[in-house]
């Protein structure tokens, strides 16, 4: 295994693929998104993503917040040659909602607010609620380790040069 | 940010290797052993330990009080004084015009105002009393499995290097990299594909 820290470096654009591809995947292939039951989830872009265009002389950052619309200047940022290196995201799984930022080089959770539930008033309730907490987080961190999964399963096949990059450059092109 | 409030962030990590001594008893002395030290009115600047998740001003690790249900939930405390460079300024100052003062020399050497900056700051480091920061971790020992929450990149650092001083075991951060080669079931086929790969151009036209 390579050094980590070399390792964290060489591989980013990875993590920056994934994320343009979840975002490809959300708009055109949402039946594509499901849990490692199978269960399908339903996955929304939220309101914030960050692009990165190392294409060019100097790096270029854009960050976009907003509507639809707006979204529309990240495709077209994309088809200039940037990638997602951050997005926010809405996650129901069993109609409980996650929201949170996901970065594509650690794949790191942030801004994470899990489905609502009863605090525990008393010392007693504490492992419970830790407990709901906890199975919070699990799903959560579990989904977006079968998402990058199911993108590496294409990402490591012929098919991602044939199919998949062509139909992001389609897709981000028709703005 | 931790566990429990209503907005996280969380750093995933793979913890690496196992203990070979009965697991409550060794992870209780190991957290004891590394408690955080409560350096209010001592002239060190910076604290790192551990610390109880339930009870953080005063950590006390009894038995088994770390576990909940099957996972070990502590957290790591880092204590600093943040002494503004402005009042170690003031006082080096000061006390640079009272030597020459009293030595009668106009200036004073390199070395004697490092002498003068080290006692300044140590003197102050005795009455400010130390900021504490309280990331909480969750450890599910049997999946080799660890959740820190924050994604600061110096409090990741601390924690890898005391949780391998504590318990010698290391952490391994999972990230694009880690998870591919590690986590996600790829065959060696897979994972020699995995470290060629190059970055792909979405770009429509050059």
């Amino acid at each position: 295994m390579l050094d980590i820290s070399i390792a964290y470096n060489r591989y980013k654009f990875i993590g920056h693929e994934f994320l343009t591809w979840l975002w490809f995947i959300i708009e055109n292939d949402p039946d594509k998104i499901k849990d490692e039951n199978n269960t399908p989830v339903s996955l929304d872009m939220g309101s914030r993503i960050v692009l990165e265009n190392s294409r060019r002389e100097a790096v270029e950052t854009i960050t976009i917040k907003g509507s639809e619309s707006e979204l529309e200047e990240g495709r077209l940022a994309l088809s200039n040659g940037a990638v997602v290196t951050e997005m926010s995201l809405f996650c129901k799984i069993n109609d409980r909602l996650w929201i949170f930022n996901l970065k594509g080089e650690s794949l790191d959770l942030s801004g994470l607010k899990l489905p609502e539930i009863e605090e525990g008033e008393t010392s007693d309730d504490l492992e419970g609620t830790i407990l709901l907490k906890m199975d919070g987080y699990e799903t959560i961190t579990a989904f977006i380790q079968q998402m990058y999964k199911q993108f590496l399963k294409t990402r490591l096949t012929d098919q991602w040069k044939k199919k998949t990059v062509p139909a992001i450059r389609k897709w981000a092109s028709a703005v | 940010m931790g566990l429990l409030t209503s907005t996280t962030s969380i750093t995933c990590y793979r913890v690496e290797g196992k203990i070979t001594k009965p697991l409550t008893e060794y992870v209780s002395n190991a957290l004891k052993k590394n408690t955080i030290a409560n350096i209010d009115g001592q002239p060190a600047e910076k604290a790192v330990g551990w610390t109880s998740f339930e009870h953080p001003f005063s950590p006390k690790f009894t038995a088994d009080s770390f576990y909940f249900g099957s996972a070990m939930i502590f957290s790591l405390r880092v204590d600093k004084k943040a002494i503004p460079a402005s009042v170690i300024k003031k006082y080096c100052q000061q006390e640079w015009e009272k030597q020459t003062t009293a030595s009668g020399r106009k200036v004073l050497s390199k070395n004697e105002k490092k002498i003068i900056k080290e006692k300044v700051v140590q003197e102050l480091a005795l009455r400010v009393p130390a900021t504490p920061r309280v990331f909480d971790l969750v450890w599910q020992y049997e999946q080799e499995r660890l959740w820190f929450f924050t994604n600061q990149k110096n409090a990741n650092e601390e924690l890898e290097t005391l949780f391998l001083k504590t318990f010698s075991l290391r952490l391994i951060r999972l990230f694009p990299y880690t998870i591919a080669t590690l986590e996600s079931g790829l065959s060696d086929g897979e994972k020699d594909l995995f470290t060629k790969l190059t970055p792909a151009n979405f770009m429509t036209s050059e």
